[in-house]
């Protein structure tokens, strides 16, 4: 590309961009397709996908703006950013709900044809803020363009309904933004034709749009500023974009024809689950029977069924459906059955806001079932972790013989991050460790090293047994009241869990090792507070950190590490289930910054809580 | 496998475990589990390839007592965990055995769906119009006005009818038997077996202890006969200790008439197992008015669920080759160097 004319080009380390309009204007697609420049110029990015939970809100209501932010950079990122330098808006609405978070002195690109009296009243706006007298705007860089006339000029000549030509106009802003950014058209390019190869005029409409978004830039000098961001020094190797959905169902697979198991999955649909049960529903051919049942608890039982059979059985949900799934979990611990249950956290509590993100369901997944009944709790920190944590959800489930809990966030379904794509015959393969020889076979008799019961498929020759609900004498399983017998299966049960302890890695300190302030985390916290943390120890200060990964058995070495900090900061997006936890374990005294916005720990405000902390060490 | 070697094969007992039955004496439970000994035996597979699964209530202790594979689950949800078994190893003979309460009140919505979902799965439903192992409260199919612990003064809601019920859900093999009528309890078990698709068996069994004699009216050995038609694809539909009365079609029913023993008229129903309108109109009858049909109301053939996910997965690999690689590496990738 050569530009001619009198522009600046601003070479920057980093920036945050954010696309916001109805959710009919198609913003998640601009959004994930500047995603895939981003990918394709090199650069590290981290992508906060945030939609209204009404499918098609009334047009030009702040409640139904739809919105996409992206960070993306010369050098590692780890989240989203908190308030974006740029702003596409498709309409007032989007600028009304957004102008809180633009970065002072930021740049404002909106459609000025959907600026009519009608959509500003709509939006809460008095008067317009792009006149030139208007005080609102006063503190940005706004550029104003026709995108929805442009759009029409473009496609004057085509024979197509107005309706249609309308849709076309987000990759007229697309076509825009790839200029700013000095990025090259190729890969938008590229989808276009796979998606609407086979729709040859909505193609060369779509086509005719993006260019002429991107010539109107160089002919009309609408920006006096291109930004460039050169690409991030990523490690050496093949890399796709990935979002959370995807890794944890291809981690899935992975598992499956690692263990030489196929999956039944069944699920109830629910945001933000839904989206693992339709990318498994597509994938077939993998051996995977994807199943949708008639409520959750039909869902989680017929993964237990599988289980039961000798199958991978998984089942997940969010918030309301795992509460309905509570009973039959608990039947899965009492029969010692490797069911793996996803629980895809979201704003609650009871419906709460169904498309936002939270951390609130921990201590539900550790202690919100009847009676002393312990099972595995994973968390995946990043989008492309749930791959890897799907695979360590199967290796510990078929191992120990008991439930699996992995506790996801909506956040990290979908947002995503460029992944280095890992070669899946390095992973190592897991034995399926089933039970064929009938000699002195009995249910409940336990692996000395696991603790863990034998897996039977159903139907094999010799080791008919029956299995339920009921407490069983130890080793035989034959139904028994006994006290005793009573007290010793609860603690084998407990006791199994802790086994796996010896089974996982230790936790690896992130940061200055020699620091006086630790933060701890777990799940999506590890983007914000990776970020701040580097803000601070750039300001010459030394911090370190942890992300849990592991939340039943905690990692050994938790503690040590606990100890060995002057200052414990517990960072959550709930009130303290962490925080509570690690006080009561450890008896150590820990600072706890938690928010419930249904959003991401802004950076900014967890920097001024470490140093807020760490002045208040000095003081001391 | 012929029948003949079969029955050399296997004897009832060979599937009756070590465990003793805990049923209160007097219970029809034990009626029903010889009856179902006795038609696995029948049957002739092995004991490894067969598996019962039950919900929870004193009817769902039935796998304890039996030497095949066995799954008590919990309350109501049998029939999905069931369905996940059957899914994951077709070849399995899969029986399922739920109450009046766990089957028709907490687990009712997945009878529906497992009815209309046709896998195939043998569910066998004993129905006491009680609560047993919660000792006597009213269930969903206890009979209006019936008083008992939770309805002193009798209950207010109206029954729920398990045959229109199975009918309305799609159901693709529906019987009715009373556990007291062992010989036939055992074909019908076997009939439900053969059957390819989810087979809904309603049993009639007494509760010795909470409900007794609810089911006198019509299964007392003295009067049953005229209080029972046996319902047999093929066959007219005929009744009474003569074989003296019979079922003929009326307006939007059936009408019942009496004739000379042996001499049975032309126009008596000819029963038609795959007939709508039969099988709607012999769930009709109503006792003590119309005599209780027992046997098999209907049976047609529709696809099962697991043969259909089966399918799917095989067009699939056919369609896609399952390359876990390919699909991992698809979409835009790109180099760092
Ligand atoms: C979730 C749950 N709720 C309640 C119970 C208590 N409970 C056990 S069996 C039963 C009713 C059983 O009645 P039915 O299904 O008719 O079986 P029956 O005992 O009559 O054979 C109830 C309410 C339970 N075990 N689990
Ligand atoms: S309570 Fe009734 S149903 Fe239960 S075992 Fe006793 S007689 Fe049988
Ligand atoms: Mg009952």
């Amino acid at each position: 590309m050569t530009v001619e004319k009198q522009v600046e080009l601003n070479e920057v380390d980093t920036i945050t961009v954010k696309f916001a309009g109805d959710s009919g204007d198609g913003i998640q697609l601009t959004g994930d397709q500047f995603g895939n420049t981003t990918a394709f110029a090199g650069n590290d990015f981290a992508t906060f996908p945030d939609f209204p939970s009404e499918i098609r809100a009334p047009l030009g209501t702040t409640y139904g703006v739809s919105s996409y932010q992206i960070q993306f950079a010369a050098k590692d990122i780890y989240t989203p950013g908190d308030t974006p330098e740029v702003l596409v808006c498709f309409n007032p609405a989007a600028l009304k709900v957004n102008l809180d978070v633009v970065n002072k002195g930021g740049l404002i690109i909106v459609n000025e044809d959907e600026f009519t009296d009608k959509n500003l009243k709509k939006a809460g706006f008095d008067g317009n803020p792009l006149d030139p007298t208007s005080e609102t705007l006063k503190d940005f860089r706004v550029h104003k363009i026709p995108i929805t006339t442009l759009t029409l000029q473009a496609l004057d000549e085509m024979d197509m309904g107005h309706g249609d030509k309308l849709r076309c106009k987000n990759f007229l802003a697309l076509g825009v933004v790839s200029w700013l950014f000095s990025r090259p058209l190729e890969p938008i390019e590229k989808f276009l034709n796979k998606k609407f190869g086979k729709k040859p005029q909505v193609l060369e409409a779509n086509l005719k749009v993006l260019h002429a978004g991107f010539n109107i830039c160089d002919t009309m000098e609408i920006f006096p500023i291109m930004y460039k961001v050169p690409p991030a020094k990523l490690e050496p190797g093949t890399y796709r974009n990935i979002n959370g959905s995807l890794a944890t169902s291809y981690g899935l697979l992975v598992a499956s024809q690692k263990i030489d198991i196929p999956i039944v999955f069944s699920g109830y649909p629910i945001t933000p689950a839904s989206e693992i049960l339709h990318t498994l529903a597509a994938l077939k051919q993998f051996d995977v029977a994807a199943i949708q049942t008639e409520d959750e608890i039909a869902a989680v039982t017929m993964a237990l069924g599988a289980a039961y059979a000798g199958k991978l059985g998984i089942t997940g949900s969010s918030g309301p459906g795992i509460a309905l799934k509570v009973e039959a979990i608990n039947l899965a611990v009492m029969t010692e059955l490797p069911l793996i249950i996803f629980d895809f956290m979201r704003s609650g509590i009871s419906t709460g806001m169904p498309t936002k993100t939270e951390q609130g369901d921990l201590l539900m997944s550790l202690y919100g079932r009847p009676s002393d009944s312990y099972l595995i709790v994973l968390a995946p920190s990043s989008a492309s972790d749930c791959f890897w944590i799907s695979i360590e959800a199967v290796r510990l489930a078929t191992k120990y013989m008991t439930p699996v809990i992995v506790l996801s966030e909506g956040f990290l379904i979908n947002s995503s991050e460029p992944w280095k794509i890992p070669d899946i015959d390095n992973i190592p393969e897991m034995k399926a460790p089933f039970r064929i020889n009938p000699e002195g076979y009995l249910p409940y008799k336990r692996n000395k090293e696991t603790l863990a019961r034998d897996w039977v498929k159903i139907g094999t020759p010799g080791l008919e047994h029956t299995i339920g609900g009921l407490e069983k004498t130890n080793e035989t399983g034959n139904i028994t009241q006994d006290p005793e017998n009573h007290d010793l299966m609860t603690r084998l049960r407990y006791e199994k869990t802790q086994k796996v302890g010896n089974d996982i890695p230790d936790i690896e300190i992130i940061g200055d090792k020699d620091a006086d302030l630790l933060l701890v985390g777990w799940g999506s916290t590890l983007g914000s507070m990776r970020a701040a943390m580097e803000v601070v120890q750039a300001s010459g200060k030394k911090v370190a950190m942890i992300n849990i990964r592991y939340l039943n058995p905690l990692p050994k070495n938790l503690g040590d590490i606990l100890r060995s900090f002057k200052k414990v900061v517990v960072v959550e997006l709930n009130l303290g289930h962490l925080n509570m936890i690690i006080r009561s374990k450890f008896m150590i005294d820990t600072a706890f910054l938690g928010r419930v916005t249904g959003q991401p720990i802004p950076v900014t405000e967890m920097i001024e809580f470490i140093n807020k902390e760490l002045d208040s060490l000095k003081e001391h | 496998m012929s029948t003949e070697t079969n029955q050399i094969k296997y004897k009832a007992t060979d599937f009756k475990s070590a465990a003793e039955p805990r049923w209160c004496p007097g219970c029809e439970d034990y009626a029903i589990l010889k009856a179902v000994q006795t038609a696995m035996a029948k049957i002739g597979r092995p004991t490894h390839e067969h598996a019962v699964v039950s919900g929870i209530g004193c009817s769902s202790r039935f796998p304890y007592y039996m030497s095949t594979y066995g799954f008590h689950t919990i309350h109501g949800r049998a029939l999905p965990i069931a369905t996940g078994l059957k899914l994951s190893n077709p070849e399995l003979a899969v029986w399922v055995v739920t109450g009046d309460g766990d089957g028709m009140s907490i687990g009712g919505n997945h009878l529906i769906h497992a009815l209309r979902r046709n896998s195939d799965l043998n569910i066998l439903l004993f129905n006491n119009r009680i609560y047993g192992l919660t000792k006597g409260q009213y269930s969903p199919t206890s009979v209006k006005g019936m008083v008992n612990k939770t309805a002193p003064y009798g209950t207010i809601e109206t029954p729920v009818d398990p045959l229109g019920l199975a009918i309305e859900s799609g159901a693709t093999f529906i019987a009715q038997i009373s556990a007291t009528y062992v010989k036939e309890l055992v074909d019908v078990l076997i009939e439900a077996y053969n059957h390819k698709g989810t087979s809904f068996v309603h049993i009639y069994q007494n509760c010795y202890i909470y409900n007794n004699g609810a089911f006198d009216g019509f299964t007392n050995r003295e009067i049953r006969d005229d209080n029972n038609v046996k319902v047999e694809h093929g066959k007219p539909l005929i009744f009474g200790k003569e074989l003296n009365k019979g079922l003929v079609m009326g307006y939007g029913k059936f009408d019942i008439v009496e004739f000379e023993p042996n001499k049975i008229p032309d126009n008596i129903v000819i029963y038609d197992e795959t007939d709508p309108v039969l099988i709607k109109m012999i769930k009709d009858l109503e006792f003590p008015d119309s005599p209780v049909p027992m046997g098999i109301i209907k049976r047609v053939e529709a696809p099962i669920f697991e043969d259909v996910v089966r399918e799917q997965i095989t067009m699939a690999k056919d369609k896609f080759k399952p390359d876990l690689k390919k699909l991992i590496e698809a979409g835009d990738t790109w180099e760092v160097k």
